[in-house]
């Protein structure tokens, strides 16, 4: 299969396989105009199967986003052909419209306008709390 | 500048002197009277808590300040669907600190976001209530003239009960802490707080006895049994008087017990225990006005 090289862009490598379409839909790819690649189930050395995403355009990404949803993800940044910078995930500190607090007693159940912000409160069980109530997400 | 939202916000440190300030108050109150001299404290109180307000105002008169604020929503501009973020950033224009009181969790949080003055959580649904902390922490200092290696019982609604979780937090941060935790199965403490503290290496011994372990304990905080927490009738009548302090159940306690509850009470303890020198929850409550003048000069940073 070929995808030809992106000249300036960004690639996502080392997603989970399966979790591409997440991605996609959760950081609104379907609104770009710029080809985008989605590769499912490559071949990886370390990981046996993975999928790659490949945007060929310069955007900014929500990489709290990105790393709340899958924190091996490493991101490379393209310019002119070349690699300017490469980046391992892991779990964002906090993310912010990602997760939604379903807790009735929450302030953000009366206030329509309030951001929904989770902080990671326990790295080794991947817990996030509202900021507000302190209730925990749901593991991803 | 400094918030008070969660009792945690506050290291130990600050706590103590916190502590170290209210005991200067007390000891010589003179001092203190012009310390707020024109400054305003706001109460903002989205639900009634008459007690926990005036504890405030209080406070705040007492160190020369002024009050002005509302003590119920309706009242309010809530009423009119302004948001708590408007609210704090338009009181942040006339006052000098907020004392916010909110049936929704995290609601002193947001207002504190947006107020540009110092915001005081005066309880936010379930979740916190950091100046009650304080002055249950108050108490048992002036009492026991320490927190390391006191054992601690907690008796009564320890599932529902958010100062018994907040003061739990603070005292875990203590060396050698001991808490004896009395209640009905069906309200032990939830259970991400007995992995907190555990993990937090905090010895926690759960009984459904209160006279069996009276004789272990320094502090007895008791709590209110409610009716409502209760899936039948039957099971609160069979209970309910398991939770109630009598003089009779002081009888193999410690001379030197501390009795503390927040109040108000109902029935839980017992009118003939308040004599008892042994009760100090009368003394508590009024340590909840010094604490808070306290911590109104530390947020406002007057020496
Ligand atoms: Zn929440």
């Amino acid at each position: 299969m070929q995808i030809n090289p992106i000249t300036n862009g960004v690639v996502l490598d080392h997603i989970t396989a399966g979790k591409i379409m997440e991605l996609y839909r959760v950081l609104n790819l379907d609104e770009l105009e710029c080809s985008v690649a989605i590769i499912k189930n490559a071949d990886s050395k370390r990981m046996g199967k993975k999928d790659i995403l490949k945007i060929d355009a310069a955007i900014d990404l929500n990489l709290d986003v990105v790393g709340y949803i899958d924190p091996g993800i490493t991101v490379n940044i393209i310019k002119d052909g070349v690699v300017i910078k490469r980046k391992k995930l892991g779990l964002p500190e906090k993310v912010t419209n990602v997760i939604k607090c379903k807790n009735p007693r929450c302030i953000t159940s009366i206030e329509q306008e309030l951001p929904h912000v989770f902080k990671l409160t326990d790295r080794e069980t991947k817990t996030y709390r509202c900021i507000y109530c302190e209730s925990k997400a749901k593991n991803i | 500048m400094r918030h008070l939202i969660d009792i945690l916000d506050l290291s130990t440190q600050e706590i103590d002197e916190l502590i170290a300030t209210a005991n200067d108050i007390i000891a010589n109150p003179d001092k203190y009277r012009e310390k707020c001299k024109y400054k305003k404290l706001a109460t903002l109180f989205y639900e009634p808590s008459t007690r926990t307000r005036l504890s405030f105002e209080a406070a705040m008169y007492e160190l020369g300040g002024n009050v002005l604020g509302f003590s119920e929503a309706t009242s309010s501009s809530a009423s009119k669907g302004e948001s708590v973020s408007d609210t704090a950033r338009i009181i942040g224009g006339y006052a000098d600190i907020i004392a916010m009181r909110h049936p929704k969790e995290g609601a002193p949080l947001v207002a504190s976001y947006k107020a540009g003055i110092p915001v005081i959580n005066a309880g936010d649904g379930g979740h916190n209530h950091p100046t009650q902390t304080l002055t249950d922490l108050l108490t048992i200092m002036r009492k026991k003239n320490r927190f390391d290696g006191l054992t601690v019982g907690l008796c009564g609604d320890l599932k529902f009960g958010r100062t018994v979780h907040s003061l739990m937090g603070a005292l875990a941060r203590y060396k050698n802490v001991r808490f004896i935790l009395i209640s009905p199965p069906e309200l032990k403490i939830p259970e991400y707080l007995r992995t907190d503290m555990l993990e937090k290496g905090v010895s926690i011994y759960e009984t459904t006895e209160l006279s069996k372990v009276m004789p272990e304990l320094d502090i007895l905080y008791m709590t209110r049994v409610q009716r409502e927490r209760f899936f039948n009738e039957a099971d609160y009548i069979r209970l309910k008087d398991s939770y109630i302090l009598t003089l009779e159940k002081l009888q193999n306690a410690k001379d030197d017990l501390c009795i503390l509850h927040p109040l108000p009470r109902v029935n839980e303890i017992a009118v003939e225990v308040d004599d008892d020198s042994r009760a100090c929850y009368f003394e508590q409550a009024a340590n909840g006005k010094y604490i808070r003048m306290a911590l109104i000069l530390k947020l406002l940073e007057i020496d």
